[in-house]
């Protein structure tokens, strides 16, 4: 199933100020794989994600996606590799409409496959369509994650971001959401890099996994064999399953 | 004597006894505020000595009149609107009533009275008559009108707060003024170019603000517009400094007809019809509407094409624009660029009418009550921002009007001169009932297959 290195971080240092947040890490993802990133508050997890879309920009280290290296690339022109992202957040617009919102996410190709790519998010989140007329703010949370995915989908992406996309949700919803990514992943074949606190379901759903300890990769491995690993298991798993 | 107020008193109290003890405290409130400021008042004699004035009459009136308002408030209309809103709670079904014919119909209706305003007053007044309505209210209300919405853009739709916008409209004033009385060129081909030169000096001054947002992007506009204001004031070889350029030539029929009474063409010769300066203004109001139609029309049409859709985004979430795909920086500049130019249309149309320029029509001032009319017609929506402006220069232009207040509060008073109190209550008021502006509901742009009604309890914020 995996093929080809999609998005390759060598060596990637990224400074807040005269503050190191990143020390040289090394993430690959290849075609086809959903890989998660876990870690606790602060490590440098979320500041990966958004050096890949060159904000802040690394100062060291190279950042390639198929075959182009994006490291110094303005962020409007990386989303324009197709890579899409669910930020931090989620960052939904809140005085536009659902709708609106959706038509956002499909601004790359000015759009030309809206239609088409609208029905694809209603099927994934038939919430979402329930709620088209509603502005993006009167949403719940967790219609505010599908929302921030949905518009992120609309960019017809190579490669979709999520950075936490389980924060602050009610457990049934995180797997609604878990639920939707495996689906994208299996019928379309999308690759995802997924950022998570929980890290229980954030393993069982991935292929590969990361294990991120103040702005270092520790450890990588197989979702499977990360979620048997003692030390991710004391670290981040024990004291209840999320 | 005394009056002890206990809350057990309230309870029993009637509104109306409660109304009578406020009314009572307010009018000791009014006495102590104003005993100075109204009832004494330094004046100077013929011999240039200061002497003080004593104007208890005018205090007593200004006392009485707090506390009639204060129990008229309290007894009266409190209570009303308690009632109303009990009612209202009581049947929140009812509340979705469909909007009245003059709701629903509110564009179509405005347009055809504006079309129809200059034919009215000449009806009404004659041609002679006609002059002042048309001049004073009709094209000065537009120009702030296309102002307002020029602005709009920049801050009702990309959400860049701009304090210097009348820095545009001086350069569109300028340029013309400028051009027209050096070179002779007409106001049909300097209309655009003034345009263009707004325009760019809206990207000028967009670059250097790229990358600041909010306050910071405030302070900065308002020095760009002081900046443009001081270069007219002391560039004297060029714009004549606080003089003015004087002789600025008039708008031609579409260069068939004059508006000059000396000139061949003159329109009332061609005509054949008798003269009369009102030709003029009514054709200058028809093209200040004109230009706020197409103000109009170009920001609605601009708000279903993928720039306006980017400037709404960039005001609610830069981040995630960036993350989308948008280019932050030439979405702004557009902004700033589209908005400038209507400022320099706005600007060249105001030179030639006044036919005359001078720094001080630019001041800070007139940014601010820009920003005030959009603000008060809320951000975003044409329709409200024209009912502000009509309100706040309609409003102000009434004042003049009120010649017979003289009579209450003696000769020396110049209603004139509230027009900036007059202006911060509207603001307050407005604010207090309606903070969104007059109208806070934005349309929203697009749909999945037809236009569907949406219902306000979707659109609405909750309250918390």
């Amino acid at each position: 199933m995996a093929g080809t290195t999609l998005l390759d971080i060598k060596g990637v240092e990224t400074y807040y100020g005269n503050i190191r947040a990143l020390n040289g890490v090394d993430v690959s993802v290849k075609e086809g794989e959903i890989v998660a990133l876990i870690g606790a508050n602060g490590a440098g997890k979320s500041t990966l994600m958004m050096t890949i879309f060159g904000a802040p920009r690394a100062r060291a280290g190279t950042i390639t996606f198929s075959g182009t290296d994006i490291t110094q690339m303005p962020t409007h022109e990386i989303a324009r590799m197709r890579i899409a992202q669910s930020p931090e957040g989620r960052r939904i617009f809140p005085r536009m409409t659902v709708m609106e919102n959706l038509q956002m996410g499909a601004s790359l190709d000015n759009l030309k496959y809206y239609d088409e790519d609208v029905e694809k998010v209603f099927t994934l989140f038939p919430r979402l369509k329930e709620r088209i007329a509603q502005r993006g703010g009167t949403l719940s949370g967790g219609e505010q994650q599908m929302l921030s995915i949905g518009r992120a989908l609309m960019a017809r992406p190579k490669l979709l971001l999520l950075d936490e996309p389980s924060l602050g949700l009610a457990p049934l919803i995180v797997k609604q959401i878990f639920d939707a990514i495996r689906e994208l992943n299996r019928t379309q074949g999308l690759t995802v890099f997924l950022v998570e606190q929980n890290a229980f379901g954030a393993l069982k759903l991935a292929t590969r996994g990361y294990v991120m300890v103040n702005g270092n990769v520790t450890m990588s491995g197989t979702g499977k064999e990360l979620l048997a690993n003692p030390e991710v298991r004391a670290a981040y798993l024990e004291g209840g399953h999320h | 004597m005394a009056v002890t107020v206990s809350p057990e008193r309230d309870v029993v109290a009637t509104p109306v006894q409660r109304a009578f003890r406020e009314a009572l405290y307010a009018a000791a409130i009014a006495l102590g505020l104003f005993v100075l400021f109204i009832g004494l008042k330094t004046d100077q004699n013929i011999s240039n000595e200061l002497i003080l004035v004593q104007r208890w009459g005018l205090l007593a009136i200004v006392v009485i009149a707090t506390a009639v308002g204060r129990f008229l408030y309290v007894g009266y209309a409190q209570p009303a609107m308690e009632r109303a809103k009990a009612q209202k709670a009581a049947a929140p079904a009812a509340a979705a009533t469909a909007p009245g014919f003059i709701r629903r119909n509110f564009n179509q209706i405005g347009v055809a009275v504006l079309l129809l305003y200059p034919v009215a007053i000449v009806l009404l007044f004659g041609f002679q008559g006609s002059l002042k309505w048309v001049d004073n209210f009709g094209i000065q209300i537009l120009i702030y009108v296309m102002l307002a919405w020029g602005l709009n853009i920049v801050i009702g739709l990309a959400g860049l707060l701009d304090l210097g916008y009348v820095a545009f409209y001086a350069v569109g004033a300028y340029a013309y003024a400028l051009l027209g009385t050096h070179f002779g060129l007409s106001f049909w081909i300097l209309l655009p170019a003034a345009g263009l030169m707004a325009a760019f000096w809206g990207v000028m001054l967009g670059f250097p603000v790229l990358r600041l947002r909010g306050d910071y992007l405030a302070i900065v506009t308002l020095a760009f517009g002081e900046i443009i204001r001081l270069v007219i004031i002391n560039w004297r070889e060029v714009t004549n400094g606080s003089a003015g350029i004087s002789g600025i030539p008039k708008v031609s029929f579409f260069g068939l007809m004059s508006f000059n009474v000396s000139d061949p063409n003159y329109i009332a010769k061609v005509l054949g019809i008798a003269q009369s300066g009102a030709y003029y203004k009514i054709f200058l109001y028809y093209l200040i509407l004109g230009l706020c139609f197409l103000t109009a029309f170009v920001t609605i049409r601009l708000r279903r094409l993928p720039v306006g859709r980017a400037w709404e985004a960039l005001r609610e979430d830069e981040i995630a624009c960036r993350s989308l795909g948008i280019n932050t920086t030439t979405t702004k500049l557009t902004a700033f660029a589209t908005g400038a130019m209507f400022g320099g249309f706005a600007g060249s149309f105001f030179a030639a009418r006044q036919g005359f320029v001078s720094p001080e029509s630019f001041v800070f001032l007139e940014s601010a009550i820009i920003l005030a009319i959009v603000v008060l017609g809320g951000m975003g929506s044409l329709g409200g921002i024209a009912v502000a402006a009509l309100v706040m220069i309609g409003g102000t232009e009434i004042l003049r009007e009120l010649d017979f207040l003289k009579a209450v509060f003696g000769p020396d008073f110049t209603p004139e001169l509230y027009r900036m109190l007059l202006f911060g209550m509207a603001m307050v008021i407005v604010m207090l009932w309606k903070p969104r502006g007059f109208v806070g509901s934005r349309e929203p742009t697009a749909f999945l297959k037809e236009r569907r009604a949406v219902s306000g309890s979707f659109t609405k914020e909750g309250h918390g």
